[in-house]
């Protein structure tokens, strides 16, 4: 009789403290979707649409012929379709890279440059708007990253290579953080990029404004910065290692809903 | 002239609910950049917003509101169609206006 009560005991306190990790989940779940309301990541899209149309740097000129992929000029929908290869560089390039390309070959911008610019200032913040943007455009459409040309799929295969790849002063690889289910660094959760992890998650939530320190952070700061944390050296902006890292997530994360500009803590 | 706002408004059972994003640093004033030299205070101080001309909110803030604003309201009346008016004046003189029709 007392073996009974003793595991109806225990029973019930695993229950009770299992709705209440529910009802802990449904309340943050709740506080996130408040948040999406007014979401400060809608102020960076206005100014990355200006900035679209907006003549500038040396040449004069605006971005409105800049090919992202689907054809000069076509922004809708070309942000779940990067990183892809293109012809007329000759390689395979993430969103914030083609930016750079669009800003040097269409208004005389010396890419290098922006790319030693620290993230947040001068024109590293323009790319940072226009990059908000060009996700914004592909609100809610789903990821479709090519893998049809073969530096495509050797990208991937690079791109896997790095995620697994353990160094730096701790030995962490990406996979140290993002590698199991169910974990999580405090109270954020980490979703595992080694697999697909659903509708909004991952590679699908940035761009995205973080209100823990008011910043706009596209992919590449996001890299730049899980490099930081892993005590690594920093990679190069919108280099290969970062694009190929890129290509593994986006391909990863096929048929995944895109909810970039998103809201974070 | 301060940055673009991103206002929406929508009417339902007599009541109109605003809610507006303000672009603006709202600098308290206390911060220090990296080479420690204060950073000035640069915030809104007033807010106003009207319907049809009229006003139907009007709001003093000060360094307590935080970076980038998001004001919510509800006002009694106001239809489909209707214009809203919402301007905000911050402490260095700038300012800022945007218009939008109720949904």
């Amino acid at each position: 009789m007392k073996k009974h009560l003793v595991l109806l005991a225990f029973a019930a306190t695993t229950a009770v403290s299992g709705a209440k990790a529910d009802s802990i989940a449904a309340g943050i779940a709740e506080y996130r979707a408040m948040l999406q309301d007014g979401n400060p990541a809608e102020l960076f899209e206005m100014s990355g649409e200006e900035l679209w149309t907006t003549p500038r740097g040396p040449k004069n000129a605006t971005l409105e012929k800049c090919d992202l992929g689907k054809g000069p000029g076509v922004v809708a929908g070309a942000f779940v379709e990067l990183p892809r290869y293109f012809a007329d560089t000759g390689r395979v390039q993430d969103l914030e890279s083609r930016l750079l390309t669009c800003m040097e070959t269409l208004q005389g911008f010396d890419s290098d440059k922006i790319a030693k610019t620290s993230y947040n200032k001068g024109e590293q913040a323009n790319l940072r708007d226009l990059a908000t943007y060009v996700a914004g455009q592909s609100r809610e459409l789903r990821f479709n990253v090519p893998q049809g040309h073969e530096k495509e799929r050797d990208m991937y295969e690079v791109g896997k290579r790095l995620f697994y790849l353990r160094s730096g002063t701790h030995d962490f690889s990406c996979n140290t953080c993002h590698g199991e289910k169910g974990k999580r660094i405090r109270l954020q959760d980490l979703p595992v990029l080694s697999s697909n992890p659903g509708d909004g998650i991952g590679f699908a939530a940035w761009p995205a404004y973080r209100v823990g320190n008011g910043q706009m952070w596209t992919m590449q700061k996001r890299l730049n910065d899980c490099y930081r944390q892993q005590r690594f050296p920093e990679p190069d902006f919108a280099g290969d290692a970062t694009i190929a890292l890129g290509v593994y997530m986006g391909v990863n994360a096929k048929g995944a809903m895109s909810i970039a500009p998103a809201i974070k803590r | 002239m301060g940055k673009p706002m991103r206002i929406r408004a929508k009417a339902s059972n007599g009541k109109t609910n605003v809610r507006a994003l303000m672009a603006h640093p709202m600098e308290g004033g206390q911060r220090k950049d990296g080479s420690g030299n204060l950073i000035p205070a640069h915030f809104i101080t007033d807010v106003e917003a009207t319907h049809n001309g009229k006003t139907v909110l009007k709001a003093q803030w000060s360094t307590a509101v935080s970076q980038n604003p998001y004001l919510s309201f509800t006002f009694d009346g106001g239809a489909a169609g209707d214009k809203i008016l919402l301007s905000w004046k911050d402490n260095k003189g700038d300012s800022r206006t945007d218009e939008v029709a109720i949904k």
